[in-house]
């Protein structure tokens, strides 16, 4: 499988006043094209953290970070904003949906970077909704969908400008047992159908067998490689 | 434009907290509208000064007498066009609350140099003809209910004893800052009866109203027209009327400047309004910047919604406060003795001033709140549980 990520010595440290808070130590992956990779282990063991850096929202102590072949950790506040918005997608535990705006415009929001007319946009918005299934919920707003539907408008959200890698963040730590199943089957077929790189951070292991490959990381070490 | 639906859902969220901001941007304007009409309607009567007539008043002051012969001798300076003269006479008309200008005036020359009084020709010649009648603006006939042939009774002060005059005349203010509140007779009628009780008193003017014939030669006229008179019991003082009227306002200055500070009070009062709403959503929305930050909005996309957002709820106060001025204004220059205010409207520069103001506070509102979005990282913004 083609290296898509390369990440080389990673070490991320938190300063809080005067004390120094080591969350990722020497980390060293590289994740395939079309790859499905879970990421485990308990709080505080620098699993969002990685992701985070991998998904260019935060920026490394030391350490390089490819993708592509890029070196992402060179980049200024707005290059990388500009990366994100055409290699990444974004699921996160909480949906984060905007409330005042309906489940098309919600899925809007990232294609309003682009220089996509009106048509296009539409054209976009429809296709990512009908396969995450819900082509029929377009004009709700997110209070009227239930959690299992607002995480769909969210991953419809990340795939609808055709990105690279999309991260998930805990993507059903907050859905009940079916949900959380609908959910994970709708990322496994992005992985499969449309070929997306996926990292997913997840507590539970049931989500993690969906994975092609599982890290664990403990008190920032990654300590297997199953 | 794209962002346009966004920044208005944005604006609307919170829908009270939204229309009670709008309702304070509006009540503020309303205040800051009419101070600046205020402060307008006060200099319009500056404006309106002529920088082609001069006035020629007594050097000591304005309350003393100027003899009517100097009339000859002004006229016959070279670069002056008509001399027109009048006299202050007061009284009271009712009583002292319905005051008004009331000027014994030279009836040949007087609406000849000030031409924005418009009379018709057959009002005009009438007048002329009778001796003791007046000429009276649109306002004041409006105001009493005066028609053409009605008799005005005034009770003398300055000039003692009871005054008939026969209204034969009422001019039409040429434009707005035009004041529609004065009345004017005939000085002759006046200093005949002077002349009889009196006769110290006789034969003198208030003052001299010079039309230049070149507005450009001013000071070379005044001087000319001062020296005629220098070492005379009555020498003259004369200056532009515009320089007369700022000379004759800048004993309201200290009010005046004290109304234009309220009126800047005003704009800021309007900036924390708008500031406070702002803060408070942006607080509420750390969140969501920071979704839309992870998504790939960039610093200026992220500065065009809260701007906007802040602008627009400014703009729409602004524009409620805007229209509601008008009818206020109009009814306050029902309300307002015209004595006091001559010309009081809503002028296009207080709109314009409103608009302007706001729409820099809008932006000056939401520097904060910006910034703190923007100084807030994308992972301190997902943290943030306020």
């Amino acid at each position: 499988m083609k290296p898509i990520i390369e990440v080389q010595n990673l070490n991320k440290v938190y300063k809080k006043s005067e004390n120094e808070i080591k969350v990722l130590n020497n980390i060293n992956i590289t994740v395939g094209e079309g790859e499905f990779l879970a990421l485990m282990g308990p709080s505080g063991s620098g699993k969002t953290t990685l992701l985070n850096l991998i998904a260019g929202i935060d920026k490394p102590t030391s350490g390089n970070i490819e993708v592509k072949g890029v070196d992402i950790t060179t980049f200024g506040e707005s290059a990388l904003a500009k990366w994100r918005s055409s290699n990444i997608g974004f699921v996160f535990q909480f949906y984060n949906l905007i409330p005042v705006l309906t489940a098309f415009e919600n899925v809007e929001l990232p294609l309003l970077l682009t220089k996509l007319n009106r048509a296009q946009r539409v054209k976009h918005v429809e296709s990512a909704l009908k396969v995450v299934g819900l082509g029929d919920r377009m004009s709700h707003y997110p209070k009227q969908l239930s959690g299992g539907q607002e995480q769909r408008v969210a991953i419809a959200r990340a795939v609808v400008t055709d990105p690279l890698i999309i991260v998930a963040d805990e993507p059903t730590g907050d859905l009940d047992r079916n949900s959380a199943t609908e959910i994970l089957t709708l990322l496994e077929r992005l992985n499969k159908e449309f070929k997306k790189t996926i990292i997913m951070v997840t507590h539970d292991p049931h989500a993690a067998e969906r994975a092609s490959r599982v890290l664990h990381l403990e008190k920032g070490d990654l300590v297997d490689n199953l | 434009m794209k962002f346009f639906k966004i920044i208005l859902k944005n604006a609307f969220r919170h829908k009270l907290r939204t229309l009670l901001t709008m309702t304070g941007i509006a009540i503020a304007i309303i205040a800051f509208g009419l101070l600046r009409t205020v402060l307008t309607s006060w200099d319009a009567q500056v404006e309106v000064s002529s920088l082609n007539r001069l006035i020629t008043r007594q050097a000591v002051s304005f309350i003393f007498p100027l003899p009517y012969a100097y009339k000859n001798k002004i006229e016959a300076v070279e670069g002056v066009g008509t001399v027109t003269f009048s006299a202050w006479f007061q009284g009271v008309y009712k009583d002292k609350d319905h005051f008004f200008p009331r000027l014994a005036i030279d009836p040949e020359t007087y609406f000849d140099v000030y031409p924005e009084f418009q009379l018709t020709p057959e009002e005009f010649e009438t007048f002329k003809k009778e001796r003791n009648s007046c000429v009276i603006g649109r306002d004041i006939a409006n105001q009493y209910n005066i028609k053409l042939g009605d008799i005005m009774s005034i009770e003398g002060d300055i000039y003692p004893g009871q005054w008939d005059f026969v209204v034969r005349g009422i001019y039409q203010p040429r434009d707005k800052s035009t004041d529609g509140t004065g009345m004017v007779f005939h000085w002759n009628y006046i200093n005949e009866r002077v002349k009889e009780q009196y006769p110290d008193r006789a034969g003198y003017v208030g003052w001299y109203t010079v039309a230049l014939k070149d507005p450009d030669r001013a000071a070379e006229v005044s001087e000319k027209i001062d020296n005629l008179f220098k070492n005379s019991p009555a020498e003259t003082k004369t200056e532009t009327e515009r320089a007369f009227s700022q000379n004759f306002m800048a004993a309201f200055s200290a009010i005046l400047t004290a109304m234009d500070v309220m009126s800047f009070v005003i704009v800021g009062i309007i900036m924390l309004v708008v500031a406070n709403t702002m803060i408070m959503s942006a607080r509420e929305r750390t969140k969501e910047y920071s979704v839309l930050k992870t998504i790939g909005f960039s610093a200026k996309q992220l500065s065009l919604l809260i701007i906007g957002e802040s602008v627009l709820i400014s703009f729409l106060g602004c524009v409620i406060g805007v229209l509601m001025l008008f009818p206020v204004v109009g009814g306050f220059e029902q309300s307002i003795p015209k004595n006091v205010f001559p010309v009081f409207y809503l002028a296009t520069r207080t709109v314009v001033i409103s608009v302007i103001a706001v729409m820099l506070v809008g932006v000056a509102a939401s520097i904060f709140p910006l910034m703190k979005a923007l100084k807030t990282s994308i992972v301190d913004g997902f943290r943030y549980s306020g």
